[in-house]
């Protein structure tokens, strides 16, 4: 058995891993970082648009109060105020703090952080360094955290429990991928930062690390899982060829000039946003491409066709998207510069995840905090891009201070039982026992979960469509408990899988069971049975918490804005289009507007 | 993956399985084509349908992560970037990374490539200059080139001094060299790692044989852009009889700051602040 005892354990390395893990080495506390990866190949590396941040090199006129106000509308209100407020504040920091560590931006003439437009943000806001903005990010932070003395990182283990000491987490216990022995951290503090899931839909832009170990490992523990029934589809993911569908092609295309036209040439975001046009928030071109497919003016492979060629020279191509120039070169063999991309939404990111505090990132179980994707709050309904690689400076940073200022006040860190360590570990091995099933195997049933929730909980949903999604989920939990691989226990993929369907299960049933309580369509959650936004879910929250060892829906209110805040969101370019809920109007002086309509 | 469009044509497939100790051999396997596969697809193929204890490593399939690098008949290659029917006819033979100790079927042990990351200084910026800096692109687009590196250590495993010699234990490789260049020709960086590279990292035994730019799936100029400049700021450094006589006095090394000027505070555009001379950009 690997053991480890240390003041925080850090679930994920990530950039938010990464960055609570420096925050709390930095803090003097011991540090263990848990990844499923190798240490550098994480979800983040994925992000290529850029960190959005007020600094106004490019557009004087912007500041953190109009990035507040843009993200508070296209998350379409029901964010976490405080959190918009700390994050639009404090990202700008980060964004220096990551270039003092080594960390590129590409430059304005004048040498300054050069900022490219993006979709739903008022003035051209994101730092970036030409499409790999996110790979700059965790390398910077990666060379940060192994130079940081007390911080120390296990790669490819996997988590399975959080131990709980009292109503306190106390640690974790899982398995170390590569030999199979088990993984036993004892920790006064945990911070989860765990990522986001989409692996349980079958057109992802997901590595196969997003199957929601970490959420649910939380959930299991008591913490409540909020605004789940949001989950984003990137308007643009690869359509052809099959292997690649679901591969992201980044919003920087659009966010440097690029077009989306349905087959009979219109550019059709006109359309649907006349204001921002294709970069109109992800959930409005997202769904904007479906409905075009559905009429019948999709590309020859069922997508829409994202034009770059005719909009920049191919020097500027090469230059600004060498990574988007290589992808479709070397997948699709399609060349940008020339043609254009085919593409369609592809599931991308969660806004939902653990309910936090705002200042520390506080989940609701004592000494467990959550940061980055695997958190909730900040995002909404609807995250706009490039919020998420500043989201996981911001928030990372400030859970791990919080979990050092926690494990510093509360030290204990009870070991567990001879028996509960027996217990745990026929749990872990359970899908070894008995060989290999003859009839089912996890990847089977892993394909069946996408089935079912592509089709039923995508993109839109209904009433009939997520009740027949419930009803699935449970046949297969009965099938994930069933399920027996062959092999032993030294880097066996069988079971690795079978435990990611088992946390699979509870985040889709999360995912479901909250956007069947949900009856409006608002951000990325389209109800074709209620296709209108309504004032009255503007102010509620879902939760999905566990009682009595069964899953239930809350309501949490939403944290009601200050008069001083709400006058802020007059700021953002895009106010008068966006919903403003009732209560809310009534500051500005204006009337509600006119809700929008999804369908 | 089968509910794409299949091309008629079956692949077959030798991938290499076994532990360190024990049986290894080589299976076969037999898949069907879709269209536009790639070797990665393959391998999930047989892992889901045949043989659920297959081992591999990979992330987001997407070639931008650098976890699933193997050698695709005998070609260290990414197995998410290698398209079947650009390979020859005939079975396509996959077999992990032969310089880096096997764990199991196509995973091997790269856990050194992090302790030599461990051994270079990170990049440290003078502690008055203080935010925000002024840059000029043509240093980002230079340093870029190198930051492109996705660690998929390729370049590690085609290198013939690791190659021939089971991870040559004072040598750095190409990954790192092309690491240790990025922070030598940064212009806010203040440390000097030309002894380091030299003495720690070996860099004397390359003999730029250019196999690593060859296979980098980023096309990194690893040799011309990153090794060479880094050879010539080493000689300069080590060789030079003025600054081997001031090193003496010094007693060390030390940052550059002693015989160039450092990067200003807010030094403007073209303020490179280099201290090993002019190998800049090529």
């Amino acid at each position: 058995m690997i053991e480890r005892e240390c003041d925080v354990l850090v679930v994920g390395a990530g950039g938010a891993g990464m960055r609570a893990a420096i925050a709390a080495a930095e803090a003097g506390c011991s540090t263990v970082v848990v990844t499923k990866s190798l240490l550098g190949k994480a979800h983040t590396v994925m992000a290529e648009g850029g960190i959005a941040a007020g600094i106004g090199n490019v557009d004087s006129v912007d500041s953190w109060e109009v990035h507040f106000a843009d993200t508070m509308l296209g998350g379409h209100v029901i964010n976490n105020w405080r959190m918009v407020e700390l994050y639009a504040h404090e990202v700008i920091d980060r964004v220096y703090e990551l270039e003092r560590w080594g960390g590129l931006f590409d430059r304005t003439p004048d040498g300054r952080i050069m900022q490219r437009a993006f979709g739903a943000h008022s003035w051209r806001r994101l730092a970036h360094v030409g499409d790999r903005t996110g790979l700059e990010l965790i390398r910077t932070c990666q060379d940060r955290l192994v130079h940081t003395a007390g911080a120390e990182v296990l790669m490819e283990c996997t988590l399975v429990r959080l131990l709980l000491s009292g109503d306190a987490v106390g640690g974790a216990i899982g398995y170390d991928r590569n030999s199979g022995e088990l993984v036993l951290i004892r920790a006064a503090a945990v911070v989860m930062a765990s990522g986001g899931w989409g692996r349980m839909y079958r057109h992802t832009s997901n590595s196969w690390e997003g199957t929601g170990d970490g959420a649910a490992m939380a959930y299991e523990a008591g913490a409540e899982l909020q605004d789940m029934e949001f989950v984003q589809f990137h308007p643009t993911g690869m359509v052809w060829p099959p292997g690649a569908r679901g591969i992201l092609v980044t919003e920087g295309v659009r966010g440097e000039g690029g077009i989306l036209r349905n087959s009979e040439g219109e550019r059709f975001m006109e359309r649907y946003d006349p204001v921002k046009k294709d970069l109109s928030s992800r959930d409005v071109v997202a769904r904007s491409i479906y409905k075009e497919v559905q009429a019948g003016r999709g590309s020859p492979h069922g997508g829409a066709f994202l034009d770059i060629a005719t909009r920049l020279p191919a020097a500027e191509i090469h230059r600004k998207l060498p990574s988007m120039y290589e992808q479709f070169h070397s997948l699709a063999g399609v060349d940008i510069t020339r043609e254009p991309m085919e593409v369609y939404p592809t599931i991308h990111y969660t806004m939902g995840g653990l309910r936090v505090d705002a200042e520390t990132a506080a989940t609701t179980v004592p000494g467990l905090y959550a940061a980055g994707e695997c958190a909730a709050g900040l995002h909404g309904a609807n995250r706009l891009g490039g919020n998420s690689l500043g989201d996981i400076l911001v928030f990372g940073r400030r859970a791990g201070e919080a979990a050092a200022e926690h494990a510093r006040s509360r030290p204990s860190k009870p070991a567990p039982s001879g028996a509960q360590l027996r217990e745990l570990e026929a749990l872990i091995v359970e899908p070894l026992a008995g060989g290999g099933d003859t009839v089912d195997n996890p990847y089977t049933l892993h394909r069946d979960l996408q089935e079912a929730m592509q089709d039923d909980a995508g993109i839109g949903r209904s009433e009939e469509s997520l009740t027949r999604a419930l009803g699935a989920i449970g046949e297969l939990r009965e099938r994930a408990a069933r399920v027996r691989v062959a092999g032993g226990r030294v880097l066996n993929p069988g079971w690795h899988a079978c435990w990611d369907a088992r946390f699979m299960l509870t985040i889709s049933e999360a995912i479901v069971r909250s956007a069947l309580e949900r009856r409006e369509s608002r951000g990325s959650q389209w109800r074709f049975d209620f296709p209108d936004e309504e004032d009255h879910w503007s102010r509620i929250n879902l939760v999905a918490v566990r009682r009595g060892g069964e899953m239930r829906v809350e309501e949490r209110p939403v944290p009601l804005m200050p008069d001083e805040a709400v006058r802020r969101l007059q700021q953002s370019r895009f106010f008068p289009t966006a919903v403003i809920p009732a209560h809310y109007a009534r500051v500005i002086g204006g009337e509600a507007a006119s809700p929008e309509a999804h369908a | 993956m089968t509910d794409g469009q299949l091309t008629g044509r079956t692949l077959t497939l030798r991938i290499f399985r076994g532990l360190p100790e024990g049986e290894q051999s080589y299976a076969t396997y037999a898949v069907p084509e879709v269209v536009g596969m790639v070797v990665l697809d393959a391998v999930h193929f047989v892992q889901r349908n045949l043989d659920t204890d297959l081992a591999c490593r990979w992330n987001c399939k997407a070639a931008k992560c650098g976890s699933c690098g193997a050698e695709v008949n005998g070609r260290p290659a990414l197995m998410c970037k290698t398209r079947v029917d650009t390979l020859s006819d005939g079975p396509i033979t996959v077999q992990p990374m032969r310089s880096f100790p096997l764990i199991k079927d196509l995973v091997t042990d790269v856990s050194r490539n992090y302790e030599i990351n461990r051994q270079i200084p990170q990049f440290t910026a003078a502690p008055d200059d203080g935010s925000p800096w002024r840059i000029d692109q043509m240093d980002i687009d230079r340093l870029y080139e190198f930051r492109r590196c996705i660690e998929c250590f390729l370049c590690q495993d085609v290198c013939h001094v690791n190659r021939s010699h089971a991870l040559a234990p004072q040598f750095f490789g190409p990954r790192f060299f092309v690491r240790v260049a990025g922070l030598e020709m940064h212009p806010k960086d203040i440390l000097d790692r030309r002894e380091l590279v030299r003495e720690e990292g070996g860099l004397g035994l390359c003999n730029i044989t250019k196999c690593c730019t060859e296979v980098c799936p980023e096309h990194i100029h690893i040799t011309d852009n990153a090794i060479i400049p880094l050879k010539e700021r080493v000689a300069d450094e080590h060789w030079d009889p003025l600054r081997r006589l001031a090193r003496r006095l010094r007693g060390g090394p030390g940052t550059r700051g002693g015989e160039a000027a450092p990067a200003g505070a807010l030094g403007g555009p073209g303020d490179g602040g280099e201290g090993g001379g002019g190998a800049g950009a090529a």
